[in-house]
């Protein structure tokens, strides 16, 4: 006779009560395998921690947010957010599919280049470049992005110098009805200094002005607020057609597209209250399509969607370590996975999965990463499945910020692989090990 | 150990404690685990039964069982020697 | 004439001392002289009322919450939909509608109707969106505002003035007369129902509601106003009285042809010292009070169950005023093998 599958016993008091948020919990379907990789048999190959990227989810993402401006807009530029995930071959695979870049630190502007991305088609945002980062972005042409009046003036110092017009768009910052406003970053439109800017820089014969650009926040659940900044960066090109009579060549209306991850502190879970690609285009395209613009020279749409477009290809895989009671009673599960690798975890509720089937029996539990510190806590409070040591499981939507955020702080960082689009894995970033860590450092001689 | 006399434990995995009125829900394993102590088996024989019908072997069986036997106590649902 | 036989299913059975609307809104349908009702309860909870009381519901199913995500909850309901299938659907709470108005479709393929508002209508009323609201319909309404930082708290002595109301998104108000107090009922709000908590400006005056009907095109079906009698500790109408006062049902008219309400809805109003109407909140559903309306001559969740069927209905014109109602509390005796049967099988 064949044996059951063992699951460890568990006994649960019923505590009956009115609606609350935390009710009767549906069943907790495994996440056996990602892309007909088994999760067992990744883990196995690649060891445990391992995050995994999906390269058929990076781009059926793309060509769905693509297709969704598309066809409400005639001209769409996507820009890769390097700071969202700046492996190269992630980087890659959005510049295969027609993505440019953008950057906010000469670290990342070399890493464009290095992906083989033009010049020109490298947008270099940001408040901190240096003269150095300047004086290359200018010569090759990339589309500086200024942030305040002093960035203005050395870039034309620099142009001076090099004998080359910059390209430049001035950052924008407004109010959407978001709060809090992001106004540390650029020029505000409402108390006049973006026009101001923007007046300084087109009679300013040393530099070109081609783009405009704000980013109203980060995680906006409102298109409106996009539908309110589109129209306003409409309004301020409107102006420049007028007084000017130069058609902007781009709106760049940035990033902040919320991923299908829940907020911690939402009532609802992400996948139902998150915008999808089409309404955050409908808000945008109409911003810009029901402004004064002239409809024969609009400006191209950039969009900077780091976030939206790679949350959902990214999976982070784990292993159980022990399994505990607190003194409450409470069980408590420490996994190998902590917040030194899950940046996110300090504002998500990640959803996380067994990665084998599992009983109908889920018990009110605190996941601890493997740090030996106390803020090490991936979930506070889970319905979770009875895993037992060495059981695996799986955090989904992990794609974006984790793989930049993540620190090397008490242990190594695990290996990334890619799969690709035969679902072959290859690993793009290896396991540290110690002498990736122990060589940077330089013992004095006192010391030795 | 002994489980107290009157804990009802129904198929279901539905636990009724008449003393404390606490109701309780428990997985298969709780609930055979609970059966087997309900008719006086030993540790040893209990893991002997679980070990022959689960996938598990002794040694980590013993671990879930006092872990699980830990929660019983805690919820008071095991008879106190005196 | 035979009645009609039908299939409903609902929720809001907590029939206790802060009740949901299930039970009230049965009551009115197994009064109806058209329908032969069965009853499918849909409970969250496994000790909500409703699902042990005598001849209120004909059978029970527990479901997930709506926070568990509506693809859970509506494929819960369409498993129970094929071994028992349901004609009429009528959720009675807020935090349920978001789900079921997104699914409305998905019901309908399934053979499911409801009578729900639109996305646009059930945003447009929100508490956050009181003041837009006012402006578009030309009502008055209290000023607000939606916080979503504890920071915020500290600069509201800027936009109110003390006393205020502190309200979650979909249920719990308080009132705070400092600060502090803001700040406490804040963290209560936020624990329970997320953000954002609304803050709401506090008007002196009478609070009066009106249950309404509206049919989706403008037209009132059916509306009663009452003034709450008494309330209990937890702000809730104990015991109240119908009144007579076209000036509250004009405004109901208002509001439902403005906006086109579709489903009923309930308008808690602050009826001024000056005799000036304040609309302080919209709910888009029956409220747990609508028995008085039923008890008055207007039988409103009958009318909601034809409307949800595709039926047109004549508007009621009158009820009857002076009609009160007034809550009581009964014990009833069940056994813990029907508990039991509840939290193991999901169903009773």
């Amino acid at each position: 006779m064949e044996k059951k599958q063992f699951e460890r016993p568990y006994i649960k008091k019923l505590q009956a009560g009115m609606p609350s948020k935390f009710g009767m919990k549906s069943r907790v379907e495994p996440l056996t395998h990602i892309e007909d990789n088994g999760v067992g048999d990744l883990i196995k190959e690649f060891g445990s921690p391992l995050f995994v990227i999906s390269e058929n989810t990076i781009r059926d993402t793309y060509k769905k947010a693509l297709h969704a401006f598309s066809i409400r807009y005639p001209k769409v530029q996507f820009a890769w957010s390097y700071k969202t995930n700046y492996l190269d071959a992630v980087c890659r695979v959005f510049h295969q599919e027609g993505s440019w870049a953008e950057v906010v630190s000469g670290f990342e502007y070399d890493k464009a280049l290095g992906n083989g991305v033009k010049g020109s088609q490298i947008i270099f945002n940001g408040p901190d470049k240096t003269d150095e980062d300047l004086k290359k972005a200018v010569e090759n042409d990339s589309l500086i992005h200024i942030d305040h009046f002093d960035e203005m003036y050395s870039i034309l110092a620099l142009s001076e110098k090099s004998g080359k017009k910059p390209k430049v768009a001035i950052r924008v910052n407004m109010d959407t009805g978001v709060y809090p406003m992001w106004d540390r970053f650029g020029f505000n439109y409402e108390n006049g200094d973006a026009w101001d800017a923007i007046n300084r820089m087109m009679i300013n014969e040393k530099l070109e002005l081609v783009g405009l650009h704000s980013h109203i926040g980060t995680y906006m659940m409102s298109t409106n607020s996009y539908k309110v900044a589109a129209g306003k960066l409409a309004d301020l090109a409107h102006g420049i057609e007028k007084k000017y009579g130069v058609h902007i060549k781009y709106i760049d209306i940035g990033g902040g597209f919320a991923s299908k991850n829940t907020l911690k502190g939402a009532y609802y879970p992400g996948t139902d209250t998150t915008p999808s690609f089409g309404e955050y285009a409908e808000a945008i395209s109409s911003g810009i399509l029901n402004s004064e613009l002239d409809p024969r020279n609009l400006p191209t749409l950039i969009l900077e969607t780091g976030r939206a477009l790679i949350d959902d290809a990214g999976w982070l895989l784990g292993t159980v370590i022990a399994n505990k009671r607190l003194s409450s009673g409470n069980r408590a599960t420490i996994v190998d996975v902590g917040v030194n690798l899950m940046f996110t975890s300090f504002w998500y509720e990640h959803e996380i999965f067994p990665a084998a089937p599992v009983s109908e029996h889920l018990e009110e539990t605190t996941l601890y990463g493997p740090l030996c510190m106390n803020i090490d806590v991936l979930r506070e409070a889970i319905a979770f499945p009875l895993l037992k040591k060495g059981d695996h499981f799986v955090i989904r939507r992990v794609g974006a910020y984790n793989m930049t955020q993540w620190m090397q702080f008490i242990t190594l960082r695990p290996n990334v692989v890619l799969l690709d689009t035969e679902g072959k894995p290859h690993v793009i970033r290896k396991k540290e090990t110690m002498q990736n860590i122990t060589e940077q450092e330089v013992l004095p001689g006192h010391l030795t | 150990m002994q489980i107290k006399k009157n804990i009802a434990v129904s198929e279901t995995g539905f636990v009724f404690d008449p003393t404390s009125g606490e109701s309780y829900s428990i997985n298969s394993e709780g609930q055979e685990i609970m059966v087997l102590l309900k008719d006086g088996k030993t540790a040893e024989e209990i893991s002997e039964t679980m070990c022959a019908e689960y996938e598990i072997d002794k040694a980590g069986f013993e671990k879930y069982f006092y872990d699980f036997i830990g929660m019983l106590r805690q919820f008071q649902l095991i008879e106190t020697e005196d | 004439m035979s009645k009609r036989k039908i299939t409903v299913a609902l929720t809001g059975l907590n029939n206790t001392d802060n009740p949901g609307p299930g039970v009230p809104v049965i009551r009115g349908i197994r009064e109806s002289g058209e329908f032969d009702a069965r009853i499918l309860g849909l409970a969250y909870e496994s000790l909500e009322p409703a699902i042990y009381m005598d001849r209120v519901v004909d059978k029970t199913y527990l479901v997930p919450y709506p926070s568990d995500g509506t693809d859970v909850l509506i494929n819960r309901l369409l498993e129970i939909h094929k071994k028992d299938p349901i004609d009429v659907l009528i959720p009675n709470f807020d935090a349920e509608l978001y789900a079921f108005m997104r699914s409305e479709k998905i019901l309908e393929k399934a053979g499911i109707s409801t009578f729900l508002p639109t996305l646009e209508q059930f945003e447009e009323r929100h508490k956050s969106n009181l003041p837009d609201f006012g402006k578009k319909y030309g009502v008055k309404v209290p000023f607000s505002k939606a916080l979503t930082r504890a920071d915020e708290i500290e600069d509201l002595k800027k936009d109110f003035e003390y006393p205020l109301m502190v309200k979650g998104k979909f249920y719990d108000a308080y009132l705070a007369y400092n600060t502090e107090q803001v700040r406490m009922h804040y963290n209560k709000i936020t624990a329970k129902w997320g953000l954002p908590v609304i803050v709401q400006e506090f008007i002196k005056g009478t609070e009066v509601n009106v249950v309404a009907l509206g049919d989706g095109k403008g037209n009132t079906i059916g509306a009663v106003p009452m003034r709450k009698q008494y309330i209990t500790e937890q702000g809730k109408a104990w015991a109240g009285i119908t009144l007579d006062d076209k000036k509250l049902l004009d405004l109901t008219d208002k509001v439902i042809s403005g906006m086109k309400w579709r489903g009923g809805m309930e308008l808690e109003i602050v009826k001024s010292f000056d005799n000036e109407l304040n609309i302080i909140e919209i709910n888009p559903r029956i409220p747990a009070w609508v028995y008085l309306a039923v008890g008055a001559g207007q039988n409103l969740p009958e009318a909601l169950l034809k409307l949800a069927l595709g039926e047109e209905v004549k508007p009621y014109t009158g009820y009857e005023v002076g009609k009160m109602f007034i809550r009581y509390s009964n014990d009833l005796i069940t056994d813990v093998k029907e508990f039991e049967k509840l939290s193991t099988q999901g169903e009773l």
